[in-house]
């Protein structure tokens, strides 16, 4: 066992090196690489590494970082960056192109508050904002969680039938910069658990095509119905390689949803990120008190493991969400998008509560409240903002 | 495409018959010229958007006879910092280079690429990036770019641009790359010369072709030549090189030909009071700076 006490950054570095010298008998890696509080520790792991075949470039911009990973992976390499907050706002463009090459490029996203107002502190808002972009998005919990997701999120994009790029998230400075003890994987490991990154579409002056050139709708339809194709294989080939994981590494890796204490029900909490962890706390300190409470974390946005929730959901009359980020006008986007795929699969009262939103700490108390609130409901309301001084 | 016809075969055919460019593009007619120079060369090109794409036709037929990979706006010279990369990775076994270029043109030079382009020279990566300056957002339909000449009339600038150009040529010398220089598509020998050199360099080189568009200039499609011909004798568009940022060698002296003639014969540029004189004495302050440039070389 290689345990070392390790920051969520540290964590995911790694598992990016790993991976990235894990290629080194097809065509390398390549990692473009731009610097942004809370993520640069994560790129500045990657550039210390002496790779036997593979190249960090320090471009001038997230918009470049993402373009170098594009070129580098449409010839061929296994290509990955990190970024947070106004870095990846700056970066859009080219994360788009990402998913519609179709690339297997895997970016770390460590959550932090849009600005202005300038704040570096947890807020998903960011790579929310790549909701609708068709990456996968992995939403970590623990600093283990984001180091094995990150290795689970290669093989996971890199797979014939999915052949997309993947987004592990964690929280700023909660997770990034918060040391915990957790087990690192080693090369020979991931050597096993990765094969080598192959990419059908790269270029190849043997077949010269023009990738990227204009589409007529009806093509360009058959594009984005390829898109939805791939999104809604993932479940599938994610539990497949997840088997996997625990055979190499000997631990399980988180899934798209994880229930905890939801059988017998009356109620379900639904959290990602940190969040998660203190509200598993709260739900056994309810529990204690006879209260039937249970909650759901939610891994994975993107695709939106729907069916899975409803099926946790069925027959409990209320949910509670709860959202570090927000939507201006109407809510937290977990829950928008928790009422939306909840639509037509049961009488369900949905609340959403809005908690952290801007980096402030979610203690304890806070989800008492929040738990505490659903329990004396009878009709949900407009999201409840928590942490508002009056 | 005649696929039949074993000339739009040939390794020297870069764009192929059949794509819908417009007649007298000068682009097109560099695109012909970079064909020929590498007829013997395996090599992608990276293109953002511009007219270079559009070029290309619609999916899934292509104009291009090499693999192209189409690159957001600002973005050509990451997306070829990456192919790049993974190509010196992955040198053949027969140690042939295979060359990444960059095509674009100068609103994605001069304007919204300019930082991604700066940083991929400073960092000399390993491509050859062409700019075909047609002074216009051509593919949008004509407006001023940072490129446009003073007093030209674009869409955007009605009554004419009131500022001059950037001299791209001099930017991309003060990243001290290996080499630079311009072309011109009415000097053929002095082109292929330039990407023969450019070959034999390994780093970032850079190309400024002058590509007259007919419909932005608003000139006759068979005047093309013949006016960047002009422009070159007149020193409006000198024909030059740079060896690492700092030794330039002028390729073609201006003969005194009046520069009034080239701005005549672009209605883009009536309608509005030209002052010529300034442009002369513009041309003429270049030229002795060039030619300065070109006494100091180490």
């Amino acid at each position: 066992m290689n345990m070392q006490l390790v920051t969520g950054n540290h964590a995911a570095g790694h598992s990016m090196s790993l991976a990235a010298e894990a290629n080194r008998n097809a065509r390398g890696s390549v990692c473009g690489i731009y610097p942004i509080t809370p993520q640069t520790e994560i790129v500045e792991f990657v550039a210390r590494q002496p790779f036997s075949k593979g190249k960090v470039i320090p471009v001038e911009s997230e918009h470049s970082a993402m373009g170098v990973c594009i070129g580098a992976a449409m010839n061929g390499a296994r290509s990955f960056t990190a970024s947070s907050s106004n870095g990846l706002a700056y970066m859009a463009e080219n994360v788009m192109v990402a998913a519609f090459y179709r690339l297997p490029i895997v970016m770390a996203a460590v959550n932090r508050t849009l600005g202005p107002p300038w704040n570096i502190w947890a807020d998903q808002g960011d790579s929310l904002m790549f909701r609708d972009f068709a990456w996968v998005q992995l939403y970590c919990d623990t600093n283990q969680d984001v180091a094995d997701t990150t290795l689970l999120a290669f093989r996971l994009a890199e797979d014939p039938r999915v052949m997309l790029p993947v987004m592990v998230c964690m929280d700023a400075f909660i997770t990034s910069h918060t040391s915990m003890e957790i087990e690192l994987a080693t090369q020979d490991q991931v050597d096993r658990f990765l094969p080598d990154c192959k990419i059908p579409h790269r270029l190849d002056p043997s077949h010269p095509v023009t990738v990227g050139g204009m589409t007529m709708p009806q093509e360009t339809l058959t594009h984005r119905t390829d898109l939805d194709a791939a999104m809604r294989s993932v479940p599938a080939v994610l539990d497949e390689h997840r088997a996997r994981f625990r055979d190499i590494f000997g631990r399980e890796v988180s899934g798209a949803l994880t229930a905890y204490r939801t059988d017998d029900a009356d109620r379900i909490y639904i959290a990602s990120g940190t969040i998660s962890i203190t509200l598993r706390d709260i739900v056994d300190e309810w529990r204690a008190k006879g209260e039937k409470v249970g909650m759901i974390r939610v891994k994975q946005f993107r695709p939106f493991p729907a069916e899975q929730l409803a099926e946790l959901c069925r027959g409990v009359s209320r949910l509670g969400v709860l959202d570090r980020n927000y939507s201006a006008g109407t809510g937290g986007i977990f829950w928008q998008e928790v009422r939306a795929q909840l639509q037509g699969q049961g009488d369900h009262l949905v609340q959403g509560y809005l908690v952290g939103v801007g980096g402030g700490d979610v203690v304890p108390e806070t989800i008492r409240e929040v738990v505490a609130d659903l329990g004396k409901r009878n009709r949900a309301e407009a999201p409840i903002w928590k942490g508002i001084e009056q | 495409m005649n696929a039949a016809n074993p000339e739009y075969a040939s390794p020297e055919c870069l764009l192929r018959p059949g794509n819908t460019n417009c007649g007298g593009c000068g682009m097109s007619t560099g695109l012909t010229m970079l064909g020929r120079a590498l007829a013997n060369e395996r090599y992608s090109l990276v293109i953002p958007a511009c007219c270079g794409i559009v070029a290309a036709g619609a999916f899934p037929t292509t104009s291009y006879s090499v693999p192209v990979l189409a690159s957001t706006f600002a973005s050509s010279p990451a997306f070829a910092s990456g192919v790049a990369a993974v190509n010196q990775l992955n040198p053949r076994r027969d140690h042939q280079a295979e060359h990444v270029i960059c095509w674009a043109g100068d609103g994605g030079t001069y304007d919204i690429g300019m930082a991604t382009l700066s940083a991929a020279a400073e960092r000399n990566e390993d491509i050859i990036y062409i700019c075909y300056d047609n002074e216009i957002y051509g593919n949008t339909g004509g407006q001023r770019s940072s490129a446009t000449p003073v007093a030209a009339r674009t869409t955007t600038t009605p009554g004419g641009k009131g500022e001059t150009k950037k001299e791209i040529i001099e930017i991309l010398a003060a990243h001290h790359v290996p080499y630079a220089a311009t072309l011109s598509i009415a000097h053929p020998e002095d082109f292929q010369r330039k990407i023969q050199q450019a070959l034999k360099i390994r780093g970032f080189r850079f190309f400024l072709i002058h590509a007259p568009c007919p419909t932005g200039w608003k000139t006759e499609p068979a005047d093309s030549v013949e006016l960047v011909r002009l422009a070159v004798r007149s020193g409006v568009f000198p024909l030059y090189e740079v060896f690492d940022g700092v030794n330039f060698r002028i390729n073609a002296e201006p003969d005194g030909t009046d520069p009034a003639a080239y701005y005549a014969r672009q209605k883009r540029f009536t309608g509005q009071e030209i002052n010529l004189e300034r442009v002369k004495t513009a041309t003429r302050r270049k030229m002795r700076r060039l030619r300065q440039l070109a006494s100091m070389n180490q």
